[in-house]
């Protein structure tokens, strides 16, 4: 067809765009607490994005200057709010590596059953505010239905629902109380076939694939160069799970469970016939993958508790040792990663043979996590933005510290 | 692994390699700073090394403040920049460290220089930038050695040991 200039469907090619910065938070809904996306955008199409962190700095780490380490556990229960107790777990697991502390078997059961119950419960956030961050508002009230049962179960261990400095150094300040164990069960059990809908509602909805499938592709090489881990590492179709792989102090909490690290080999999940097929236009490594694999994590979740439940009620010992809340800490340095639920939290605590440590360093998980969003997001539609960085669930609070 | 790693690197670079500690917890190799991102090259291209996961970069400091305490310790004030590299394909981890003067060439306010490993570690871009932040030091080579946790016109790096508060940020009262 001849261009013909008075034809009036000319406009559509003849729109001039210039290049504009469009800013994106930190008080957007969809940015996940408080993060600032400046966005280099040309019409719809973002040709860079850098996002802007610290509006949450608290500058924890000097404050673990200040503090005994047993002190310093409410602190990490701020860090990833969404998940105080695998936080409260991995700075406990620290000190212990560097008290050289051994715990009796059934503290260590103990741990597992909470820390994995907090799994489960970061990841129904997730998953809720991933549908919301897509525009659709009801998986996020039943994922909050369902978490709401967790915070209960963990009120009632602990007394708190957020802020729990439940796990603490020497194993956990109280037993779970009596009658906990059934109700745990009992929730599992009921949970179990809501996971059915939430696939319904979210995995193999055909909106949400159109919004997630293929959308910012990860490359193996890419999630291991920018350090990313935990989902967002595995939905790149790496094998690396540090329940599995990581050290000794942190692994043989999970000696002789039965699980199989969540990641796409050879085309197949682990048991995947039992969830909804892998669409056909979701590529390894994209948003897609992550959020399938956060579902699927869940569900190995619910097994180790199960596991967890029954080893913990055939245990012997108690539920931790007592630690003097100043512990003279013997003089080195020590590193530890645990796998939180939102990747590899480490901290690197340094002592200098005081009770207080000389230096305390958190490594952020998500911070590193939120670091290849420029890579992701090059390119993508403006609409695309919060699809790509609500994949990679992030917390604002664990980011800044 | 970690003695014949250490034997290979001295046998590769030299005196490049200033130091190690064998009997902590977590032992770590001292490097000299213009070397570091050679050998942090070596170690994540050689065959049977393969650190292809930069885990961490910390900056510590040392400086006691109290004369009392500082008359007992058995260092110098300095600083250090401590890498936790690890490998994804053969499980094994490593720690690296620099040692620093607190201030280059003893100017105080003159940040001490590392040269940057941003480009073998994509990653330590942003971990750079933090460490730059909050400890102080001015990495060379990186793309963009800019604050990332504190505002921009944040004055001081807060987790030096003489770092204070500042008694007023824009019209917020400090301490």
């Amino acid at each position: 067809m001849a261009t013909d200039l008075g034809d009036p469907r000319i406009i559509e090619f003849d729109v001039r765009t210039d290049e504009m910065l469009v800013n994106m938070g930190p008080q957007h809904p969809s940015t996940h607490g408080v993060l600032r996306l400046v966005l280099r955008t040309d019409g719809e199409i973002v040709s860079e994005v850098t996002p802007h962190i610290g509006y949450l700095h608290r500058c924890a780490e000097k404050i673990g200057e200040n503090l005994t380490p047993r002190q310093y556990i409410p602190y990490t229960d701020r860090m990833d709010y969404l998940a105080g107790m695998n936080m409260n777990l991995g700075w406990a697991l620290t000190v212990e590596k560097l008290l050289k502390l051994e715990l009796p078997e059934k503290a260590k059961h103990l741990r597992v059953i909470i820390a994995e119950m907090g799994r489960i419960a970061s990841h129904l956030v997730g998953m809720g505010a991933y549908g919301l961050d897509l525009g659709s508002f009801s998986p996020f009230l039943y994922a909050f239905r369902e978490r709401e049962k967790i915070l209960d179960l963990f009120e009632k261990a602990c007394g708190a629902r957020l802020t729990y400095s439940y796990l603490t150094v020497g194993g956990a300040t109280h037993d779970l109380p009596p009658g906990w164990l059934q109700e745990c069960e009992d929730f599992l059990t009921q949970l179990l076939p809501i996971i059915e809908e939430y696939h319904a509602l979210l995995t193999t909805n055909a909106i949400f694939v159109r919004r997630t499938a293929a959308i910012g592709i990860m490359s193996a090489e890419q999630a291991i160069g920018y350090g990313t881990s935990g989902p967002v590492l595995r939905g790149s179709g790496v094998d690396w799970d540090l329940r599995r792989d990581g050290e000794e102090r942190y692994t043989e909490l999970y000696d002789g469970y039965a699980f199989e690290v969540i990641v796409q080999k050879n085309g197949h999940y682990p048991n995947d016939h039992k969830y909804p097929a892998v669409p056909g236009v979701a590529v390894l490594g994209d948003c897609w993958h992550r959020f399938y694999v956060r579902m699927l994590e869940v569900m190995q979740s619910i097994d180790i508790v199960r596991q967890a439940i029954d080893r913990y009620s055939r245990a012997s010992g108690t539920h931790g040792i007592p630690v003097k809340l100043n512990e003279k800490l013997p003089k080195g340095e020590v590193y530890l990663e645990t796998e939180a639920p939102r990747g590899q939290m480490g901290f690197y605590l340094v002592s200098d043979g005081t009770s207080i440590p000389w230096r305390v360093r958190a490594r952020s998980s998500c911070f590193s996590n939120l670091c290849v969003t420029h890579e992701l997001c090059r390119g993508c539609l403006i609409a695309d933005v919060p699809a790509i960085v609500g994949s990679l669930d992030i917390v604002m609070g664990e980011i800044d510290r | 692994m970690s003695q014949a790693l250490l034997d290979r690197l001295k046998k590769k670079f030299g005196d490049q390699i200033t130091g190690a500690k064998s009997t902590n917890l977590d032992p770590w190799i001292e490097v000299a700073p213009p070397a570091l991102a050679d050998v942090c090259l070596y170690l994540r291209d050689e065959k049977d090394l393969r650190f292809n996961y930069l885990n961490c970069i910390s900056g510590v400091d040392y400086l006691e403040l109290d004369p009392k305490k500082a008359a007992k310790v058995d260092w110098q004030p300095h600083t250090e920049v401590v890498y936790h590299l690890w490998s994804l394909t053969h499980k094994h981890s490593l720690v690296l460290k620099v040692i620093l003067p607190r201030w280059k060439g003893d100017v105080a306010g003159e940040l001490p220089e590392v040269p940057s490993v941003a480009g073998i570690w994509p990653t330590a871009d942003w971990h750079e930038r933090e460490v730059f932040d909050l400890s102080g030091v001015r990495f060379i080579g990186h793309p963009a050695l800019r604050r990332i946790l504190c505002p921009e016109d944040w004055v001081g790096h807060p987790l030096r040991k003489d770092y204070e508060m500042p008694l007023e940020y824009h019209g917020i009262r400090g301490k």
